[in-house]
């Protein structure tokens, strides 16, 4: 802090000395908590937080012997010495998880097709790994996706180094090992039954500390920008972190019963938890499978197709329109429940009114393209950004569709649904997913480029094929079961029981599941293929990856 | 900041950019997408006008509630008495009537035929199987072999009342468990498990004592299953004779029955079923295969 003139001393810095210090105090607190927790798995979650904090600490100091007694220089020869380190880290980190989370679904899937693949395991039971595939490959491998890809992103659109000197490492070690916390707690069960907000409040109050950070870090990093004006895609990535901040702090409300009980009550109750529960739910795709995503195609594509955007206009408009109506859209999940018609009423009208918000995203994306058409024949990354873009287009049509009642009531809690989140999760978050990492490898490890585009061409055509058998297995079985569940005979009685629906449902679950697996087989490629690139192929200096052509 | 105003065409398309770069990506100066714009209009009127026509917008202490005064509790209010006025003709007829009428005429027996299939679908077939087949420790219900008794009045009695339920009038009587409670001793369980297997012509344990476990069983099981073993519809002891295995047939399954007792349960439905749907059941069970005169 203190520097003097000549040779400036090594100083431990302030934020460094209350990080460690807030660590230890953090491990010793948690170490009391797993002595009195009330029950194992609490316990167990307790000693990880207390290993964890321990490590941390550790790492602090151990980085303060290493480190240089400056502080990194912001500039470099006029050029901004950017921080990659932990955009590195989420990038890995996002690959580990996509194959875990895309595995665990798999086995799920083949569950609802064997049920007796559970092997009557309580851990492996689908209850378990339902929540915990959704997670991992939402949180675990879409969070580690924008994460990476936004602190990538601020720092060369804002042409400066990413803010903060322990705090960016703290968000994405931080966010990792909330995930640890919140798969292994529904391994053993730990859950507050709310979908896609499963961890309890331990783990929610965690989050809620990392994600703070995040958003400081990215605010601070836009704030030293070197640029006039704030780039499209940091646009849609603030909306995505600062939304999903208020939406988990709404939706998890919860009062612990003890501090050594991992168990807690939800303030809410009845149908306004219902409603809360799905502002947050809906909102989690708007703002984090779509906001979010929508930054990373604002910068991927137009970089990959070196192409300028198609209109800033359009960018304006569908940004504050999607972002105005998403926010109501919340209730079309509620249709035909105790949920009041009114409610229901806006639910479904904003769905609708979004369709238009959200092919903005679609227009400006593709249309990007115009001009340079032709490399889509030539360089398989950016055509699996640009069907990807596709796939929004499709899914975000088709969300408003079965918003609307007479179709929801066809289409509500049968596998239609699962269709539709899957176009988007696998078409789009999936492909624009790995084309951002396809992209972002060789740039971060200074590689001339990826080891085979042959392989990419096959993860795309393998993965292609296992989505559209994914989509239009559930579809029909989706539709079917609709069918069957209203079918009526003509003396006034139900044709089918509920049963004899699921026989029927059985089909389409293998070939669910075959498409799920080639997805899996595709991504396993590109963990070889990104393998390759890092390790069988020569480091070349640091080229400003604007240079690197397209192919 | 110098660049900020600067005029930037794209050379590809002719079009002028906004004239900012970031990190070498510019934005083109174009209108928005006029087919684009006019659907998003076009989906807000029409959402305006849905607002007026349904329940929409919430006010201080009820909400507005559209021209139609539509809302979704009448309808399926409506929904379920135009289902249950179509129905009316015959369900009324049934419950009018004999079950044994019902048997004999055959618009009343397809009806309740329909509507036993369905109300079984829903509460019977998690124990009974969809077609009724049964499973270890639920009785099929598919074959002539009945505990409780096959004829229309047995079967409508048993759905209506329960088998050892909470209702007063449920069918009551169980197998006593002969170890737990000490009225046995092991080797006497042993030979009655042997000597029940050879009633069915299955083998017995090498060196099993027959003449024992005929003792045993005439002293403590024939006053239930009687004499020869046929057993006692009154108070549903099984058929030991049949090869027929609620539990199964296996000499540990039938000793564990003769150590801690059978006592399985069957709810009584009257009450959360109708009537007319009781005898509708009772009907459709009849006539699954083994219904008795």
């Amino acid at each position: 802090m203190h520097q003097t003139n000549a040779l400036p001393a090594k100083a431990i810095t302030l934020s460094e000395a209350a990080a460690a210090l807030t660590f230890a105090i953090l491990s010793f607190s948690s170490l009391i908590v797993a002595a009195m927790a009330h029950t194992s798995e609490y316990a167990f979650h307790a000693y990880l937080f207390a290993a964890g904090s321990l490590a941390a600490v550790f790492a602090i100091i151990d980085r303060y012997y290493n480190r240089p007694a400056d502080k990194p220089a912001l500039m470099i020869d006029g050029k901004p010495n950017y921080n990659m380190g932990p955009v590195k880290f989420a990038t890995v980190a996002a690959v580990f998880w996509g194959i875990a989370g895309f595995t665990v679904g798999l086995w799920a899937a083949l569950e609802l097709a064997f049920p007796v693949l559970n092997f009557d395991l309580p851990w492996l039971s689908f209850g378990r790994i339902r929540p915990l595939h959704t997670s991992a490959v939402i949180f675990a491998f879409g969070g580690n996706v924008l994460i990476g890809t936004s602190f990538y992103v601020v720092q060369r659109t804002s042409r400066a180094r990413l803010a903060g000197d322990l705090a960016p490492w703290f968000v994405v070690l931080g966010y990792n090992f909330f995930i640890v916390i919140a798969g292994t707690g529904y391994l053993l069960g730990i859950t507050q039954s709310k979908e896609y907000a499963e961890p309890e409040w331990y783990a929610d109050l965690w989050l809620t500390i990392v994600w703070v950070v995040y958003f400081l870090v990215y605010l601070g990093t836009l704030m030293r920008r070197s640029e006039p004006h704030i780039y499209v895609a940091n646009w849609f990535y603030l909306a995505f972190i600062l939304t999903i901040a208020v939406l988990h702090l709404g939706n998890n409300a919860a009062i612990p019963v003890s501090l050594f009980s991992p168990k807690s009550y939800i303030v809410w109750s009845g149908v306004q938890d219902a409603m809360v529960q799905w502002w947050y739910g809906h909102n989690a795709v708007g703002f984090f499978l779509t906001a979010g995503f929508l930054g990373i195609m604002y910068y991927f594509i137009p970089k990959r197709a070196d192409r300028p955007v198609y209109s800033y206009r359009l960018s304006i408009v569908h940004f504050w329109s999607l972002i105005f109506l998403y926010i109501w859209a919340g209730p079309h999940h509620l249709h035909y429940t105790a949920l009041p018609d009114w409610a229901q009423t806006l639910g479904m009208t904003f769905s609708i009114m979004l369709w238009m918000p959200s092919w903005g995203g679609m227009i400006n994306g593709l249309m990007t393209l115009s001009g340079a058409w032709d490399k889509l024949r030539t360089d398989p990354v950016l055509r699996m950004m640009v069907v990807s873009v596709a796939f929004y287009g499709m899914s975000t049509f088709e969300g408003p569709l079965m918003s609307v009642k007479a179709v929801n009531s066809l289409s509500h809690y049968t596998d239609w649904t699962i269709g539709h989140v899957h176009s988007g999760a696998l078409g789009w978050v999936g492909y624009i997913s790995f084309g951002a990492i396809y992209c972002l490898v060789p740039w971060l490890w200074n590689r001339e480029r990826l080891y085979s585009n042959k392989l990419v061409e096959w993860h795309f055509w393998i993965s292609t094929i296992g989505i559209v058998l994914y989509i239009s297995a559930m579809w029909v079985s989706g539709i079917l079961q609709g069918l069957m569940w209203r079918a009526y005979t003509s003396l006034g009685f139900l044709e089918y029981s509920f049963i004899e629906t699921v026989e029927a449902m059985h089909p389409f679950y293998v070939i669910r599941a075959l498409g799920g697996a080639l997805f899996l087989a595709g991504a396993l490629l590109m963990v070889f293929n990104l393998w390759k690139t890092v390790n069988a192929q020569e480091a070349v200096s640091p080229v400003e990856s604007a240079l690197v052509p397209a192919e | 900041m110098s660049s900020d105003h600067k005029k930037h065409i794209d050379a590809v398309t002719g079009v002028a950019t906004t004239g900012h770069e970031w990190d070498g990506v510019r934005e083109l100066n174009m209108p928005l997408p006029r087919w684009w714009l006019w659907i998003f209009y076009a989906t807000i009127i029409w959402s305006i006008g849905y607002w007026i026509v349904y329940p929409a917008w919430p006010l201080v202490t009820t909400h507005t509630s559209g021209v139609f005064n539509w809302n979704a509790r009448q309808a399926i209010i409506d929904d379920m008495a135009t289902l249950k006025a179509q129905r009316a003709v015959m369900t009324d007829r049934i419950a009018a009537a004999p079950l044994e009428d019902i048997l004999s005429d055959s618009q009343m027996l397809s009806f309740a035929r329909a509507q036993g299939r369905a109300a079984f679908a829903d509460n019977c077939a998690p124990c009974h199987g969809a077609g009724g087949g049964g499973m270890r420790g639920y009785p099929n219900l598919v074959d002539d072999d009945w505990l409780w008794g096959g004829k229309l009045q047995d079967i409508a009695l048993t759905l209506r009342h329960g088998i050892r339920s909470t209702d007063d009038k449920g069918r009551m009587g169980v197998m006593p468990a002969f170890g737990r409670d000490k009225i046995l001793e092991r080797p006497d369980i042993l030979a009655v498990a042997d000597y029940v297997r050879s009633l069915s012509t299955l083998s017995v344990t090498k060196g099993a004592d027959l003449a024992r476990g005929k003792k045993v069983f005439a002293e403590n099981c024939a006053a239930c299953h009687g004499e020869n073993a046929k057993g006692n519809r009154e108070i549903g002891a099984p058929d030991l004779t049949d090869q027929i295995w609620l539990f199964g047939s296996g000499r540990d399954v039938i000793v564990e029955g003769i150590i801690n007792g059978r006592g399985s349960v069957m709810p009584a439905w009257g009450g959360r079923l109708d009537d007319t749907t009781i005898k509708s059941l009772a009907v459709y069970v009849h006539t699954l295969g083994g219904g008795q005169k």
